[in-house]
């Protein structure tokens, strides 16, 4: 597998406070609001944007979402693409970024993506498969999907809920030390997890993510133009995307998923070892997702993220390899798509020294995991701070 | 165990394509597409085989015996319509044939376990009759 040298970088980051609930608002102004802290944040301008990145939940715009999206921030990109991945979109933005950058067609990519959580969401007449075959049984939305990974890992391996429970207990643990996080001021500990409602066996209430409303927005630009900018530049390293299935019942695998593909392709493209690897940003939506995304890292045998997350001292700062020190997911909240991104913005912060109260000190090398649909869609990065 | 026939729930969406599946678990029966080309049996319903791409697909009655892959019991539903059923069981139901389907599963208490032997059950549900499954009795 080739190497890739760094061409391109992340410059600028922006991230909204979550909110459980909104009212009458426009989830492109969200995204224009992000979209001008990331470029503040890289000191540029908006006409130094040649190519824009959108995700397509943006509530208003079923169709033409780039276009609709650019004009509305006033832009006349060169490049510019929705990326579909659910919630690896975010994460699979950022290599297409350098992609399109190393291609020529642009130099500066604005990523973003977001939310709002108004009384009424905008529903999309949704046919597909999942529909077609699953929904009439009772089984409809991510918990049954989860649940069933869940119960065949827990199967396969013996694990147990408290094994599982720590996974959210440590995220609120973190959660503590991000003011932004919906449940910053709520800890929750293994037991008042296990204590929360069945909401699909084995999954608890507390085992889910909160969805929130909120947009993140990153800024990926040449290694050059980063260099010149206000911050550590960070650079993408490797990168590795696979996409396996979309309803649960087709998955070739139900322990063990796309990542472990992908991020055995970004390590190699690193040039680095997964154990070499600071800090895992790892992508949340459930419990389970962890505990199968450690495994499925390398860093244990399959069935004992238990034992490994116990050797590595949990998942905080002051861990060997610290693991979603903002909270993740579970414990800073989910504002759509852009879940997926938080854990990109996060890294980025991490890398550049920027998180008081949470920082891991030496950062300098992140794996990003960004994880879609049914454990069907998998993106994976890792990023590293220039010398 | 409430009567699952008086649930007000979304039902099968009927297309030319899965038009055979739906209309025979109607009659009671369980069929999928088979593939003339490379013998593979195929679910969910393809225009062309999605193993060879061969355009060789045939409906074929299936056993109807099927293992248990994996299942969750749902407490909190994703759709309204459920609520006055739940708990109930789905679950992942691999057919002897090969293919792998969801289904709702007709468990007695909470008699379940990953590896258990299912029958097909055709089950009213909503205004439907559909292929469930319920554990196989030795």
């Amino acid at each position: 597998m080739r190497h890739l040298t760094p061409r391109a970088a992340i410059s600028g980051i922006g991230e909204l406070k979550p909110v459980r609930k909104t009212d009458n608002v426009a989830t492109m102004d969200l995204l224009m609001r992000v979209s001008a802290e990331a470029l503040a944040d890289a000191a540029i301008s908006p006409d130094q944007v040649d190519g824009l990145l959108v995700a397509p939940q943006v509530g208003e715009t079923p169709q033409h979402v780039p276009a609709t999206v650019a004009e509305y921030f006033g832009m006349m990109p060169t490049m510019s693409n929705m990326v579909d991945l659910g919630g690896a979109s975010g994460p699979g933005m950022i290599w297409r970024a350098a992609a399109a950058i190393a291609a020529g067609q642009c130099e500066t990519v604005l990523c973003v993506l977001g939310n709002h959580r108004n009384p009424v969401p905008p529903k999309s007449p949704n046919r597909n498969p999942a529909r077609e075959f699953d929904t009439p049984f009772g089984a409809s939305g991510a918990n049954t999907s989860y649940a069933l990974l869940m119960q065949a890992h827990m199967a396969a391996y013996g694990c147990t809920p408290e094994q599982y429970a720590q996974i959210a207990a440590g995220s609120r643990a973190n959660a503590q030390a991000n003011p932004m996080a919906i449940f910053y001021g709520q800890p929750a500990s293994i037991e008042e997890v296990l204590a929360s409602p069945l909401v699909a066996s084995p999954l608890h209430l507390f085992e889910i993510v909160m969805p929130v409303a909120g947009a993140d927005a990153v800024v990926v630009t040449t290694a050059a133009k980063a260099a010149k900018g206000p911050h550590r530049p960070v650079h993408l390293l490797g990168a590795g995307e696979k996409i396996t299935h979309r309803a649960v019942s087709q998955a070739p695998n139900l322990t063990s998923g796309p990542l472990k593909p992908s991020i055995a392709r970004a390590l190699a493209q690193s040039g680095l070892d997964i154990r070499q690897i600071d800090f895992l940003s790892l992508y949340d939506c459930y419990t389970i997702m962890v505990a199968a995304t450690i495994e499925d890292a390398g860093l244990c045998a399959p069935g004992q993220f238990s034992n490994w997350l116990q050797d590595n001292g949990g998942m905080g700062p002051e861990a060997r390899q610290p693991i979603n020190t903002h909270g993740g997911q579970l414990g800073f909240g989910q504002p759509d798509l852009a879940g997926g991104m938080t854990h990109v913005v996060e890294a980025v912060r991490q890398i550049r020294g920027q998180t008081p109260h949470r920082q891991i000190s030496g950062c300098d090398t992140a794996l990003i995991t960004g994880n879609g649909a049914t454990m069907s869609e998998a993106v994976a990065l890792i990023l590293g701070g220039a010398a | 165990m409430i009567d699952l026939s008086a649930l007000k729930v979304a039902g099968p969406i009927y297309e030319p394509l899965n038009q055979p599946f739906w209309e025979a678990a109607a009659k009671g029966i369980l069929c999928v597409q088979h593939c003339d080309a490379c013998g593979k049996h195929v679910f969910y319903p393809r225009p062309i085989c999605p193993h060879c791409w061969a355009d060789a697909l045939k409906w074929v009655t299936v056993s109807g015996t099927a293992w248990l892959k994996s299942f969750s019991e749902i407490w909190k539903p994703g759709h309204p319509g459920w609520i006055p059923a739940a708990p109930y069981f789905v679950g992942l139901v691999t057919l002897d044939e090969g293919p792998t389907m969801l289904s709702h599963i007709i468990v007695d208490g909470s008699d379940i376990a990953i590896g258990d032997r299912l029958i097909f059950t055709p089950t009213v549900i909503g205004g439907a009759i559909l292929p469930c499954f319920r554990k196989e009795t030795t």
